[in-house]
């Protein structure tokens, strides 16, 4: 089945756009694998050299935009294609924020240094799972136009939420102690409030493409089989 | 080290077969035109067929139209958007061999009825066509009085006649002057007017425009946008277009024909933005084989 537009070259010009948005989620992804790597192994060459690719995704989002208002400007596109557009547009400004937060964390993981000095259970890697999650299901559900899978994802945000506000009262008692775990304890409060930023973000995306889909696709249930007509 | 190329396909986002985890509810609330169902008609068809001799070219048309909105008719070459506003004013039978069955009410009264005389329809339902034709022969001001003598009438005070209409049009600035030059001399942006104008001075009630901008340039055409936005106060308007982008800016509701068919008839907005039918989505997007 193909749903190509007659004009090829609109139709190339919209392919670059999730082209582009793609190696976006992809390298936000990456950085954040990469962050949880340097936290999880306090490597601090590790998070130095994540902070490094943020400028990739800075690039990126500019040139996404400005691709996308190219388009805008000269295509006028409309129903899916609008849609699809505009949500791009949106999606990308959080998907760079989410590069930011996992900068953030690297930051942090560079002031912890390689010391660990709490030997107590971690909080940290459960809200990352949980939020990594989010992020990546969100983008598979913009690639995938999956409103199901993006409500999940918006579901999910409550666990992140639960876990960061068991964050504080979990490692207060250990700082109240233990004086020489403060310094740690606080990092470890600024990188779980990344992470539960960060999946706030992922929600976000997950509402635009429930709103990119929606506009279209329970309106097609029901009617024509889809491509068996043009 | 290095970000690999996405893992995600292109081709998975082409993907028709979409996941919609919700329930099919209307999202659009606050928006400026009422929703299609609460639409006031001030002209409807019901049933509509229009045939060439043997061929059928409209296929059972049912559609309101909207009373002091603007409608815009749009479907790819063929599909009928002519013979359907020329059915709204009879003037589809005119042409050797065509004829109309079903009904098409205006005020809730079929025109179709043997006791309605045609030449009392199309003075109630004006019609503008595509290429501007003013009389050649006749001057800027005979030809705003053009449809009234045909239709045999003397205004008391013609002056005020060609002045009213010209200003409606938007005209009288650029042309109080030469009232007595040729039609024909106008710039094709100015000539449209001038058509517009002749046609309201018979003061209808409903207007059909037949793609009255295609021989304009981008600047007469936002004149006559501009003006379709004052005329909708006054008039109930049918729009055929081809240019999406004017349907959209025009319109409040829109009707999207395929091959003689209505699949589609909503708010403008809810069609450019969320078509309900696949067709309509593949032809305003430029998906259409
Ligand atoms: N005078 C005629 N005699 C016979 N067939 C006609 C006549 N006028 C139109 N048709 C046919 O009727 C069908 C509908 O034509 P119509 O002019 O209404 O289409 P349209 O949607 O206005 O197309 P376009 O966008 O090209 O103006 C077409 O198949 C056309 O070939
Ligand atoms: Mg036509």
């Amino acid at each position: 089945m193909d749903r190509r537009h007659t004009d090829r070259e609109y139709e190339s010009e919209l392919e670059l756009l999730r082209d582009r948005v793609l190696l976006m989620g992809a390298h936000v992804e990456e950085v954040l694998v990469l962050a949880m790597r340097s936290y999880n192994e306090r490597s601090v060459s590790l998070a130095r050299s994540t902070i490094n690719m943020d400028s990739q995704i800075d690039q990126l989002e500019l040139e996404i935009d400005e691709l996308a208002i190219q388009i805008l400007a000269r295509r006028q596109p409309v129903a899916s294609d609008l849609r699809f557009i505009t949500t791009t547009l949106k999606l990308v400004t959080d998907l760079e924020r989410i590069g930011d937060l996992g900068v953030n964390i690297c930051e942090r993981v560079a002031e912890l240094g390689a010391d660990r000095s709490q030997s107590a259970h971690d909080p940290i890697p459960r809200i990352a799972d949980v939020a990594q999650g989010m992020v990546h299901d969100a983008l598979d559900a913009f690639v995938a136009g999956d409103a199901v899978k993006a409500n999940q994802v918006i579901d999910r945000d409550k666990e992140v939420d639960a876990y960061y506000a068991s964050l504080y009262p979990e490692l207060l008692p250990r700082m109240m102690s233990n004086p020489s775990v403060v310094f740690e304890s606080t990092r470890l409060l600024s990188i779980g409030k990344s992470l539960e930023r960060l999946a706030d973000h992922a929600t976000n995306i997950a509402e635009m493409v429930v709103f990119m889909v929606k506009g279209q696709d329970v309106r097609h249930s029901g009617t024509t089989n889809p491509g068996s007509h043009g | 080290m290095t970000v690999q190329s996405p893992s995600r396909t292109r081709s998975n986002m082409n993907n028709s077969s979409r996941n919609d985890g919700s329930s099919a509810e209307e999202t659009s609330k606050s928006r400026w035109d009422p929703p299609v169902s609460a639409l006031v008609p001030k002209m409807k068809t019901v049933d509509l067929h229009a045939y060439f001799g043997p061929a059928e070219v409209l296929k059972g048309i049912s559609l309101p139209i909207a009373d002091k909105q603007v409608t815009a008719v749009i479907g790819p070459s063929g599909c009928g958007k002519s013979t359907f506003v020329r059915c709204l004013n009879r003037m589809h039978e005119v042409v050797p061999g065509a004829r109309a069955a079903g009904r098409v009410l205006l005020d809730e009264q079929d025109i179709y009825h043997s006791d309605v005389d045609s030449v009392r329809v199309r003075r109630r339902v004006g019609m503008v066509f595509q290429k501007p034709n003013p009389f050649p022969t006749m001057s800027i001001r005979d030809n705003v009085l053009a449809g009234l003598r045909l239709n045999g009438e003397r205004p008391d005070d013609p002056d005020s006649v060609v002045e009213k209409m010209l200003r409606r049009v938007a005209l009288w600035d650029e042309v109080k002057d030469v009232l007595g030059r040729a039609g024909t001399g106008l710039s094709s942006g100015q000539q449209q007017r001038l058509c517009i104008a002749r046609s309201l001075a018979l003061e209808p009630e409903v207007l059909l425009m037949d793609e009255p901008c295609s021989a304009l340039d981008p600047i007469a055409t936002a004149r006559v946008e501009e003006l379709i936005h004052e005329l909708r106060r006054s008039y109930t308007i049918v729009i055929v277009t081809h240019n999406m982008q004017q349907a959209a800016r025009v319109a409040n509701f829109t009707a999207f024909f395929y091959l003689g068919t209505l699949i589609e008839h909503d708010r403008t907005d809810v069609i450019f933005t969320r078509p309900k039918e696949q067709r309509t989505e593949d032809y305003i997007t430029g998906r259409f084989g």
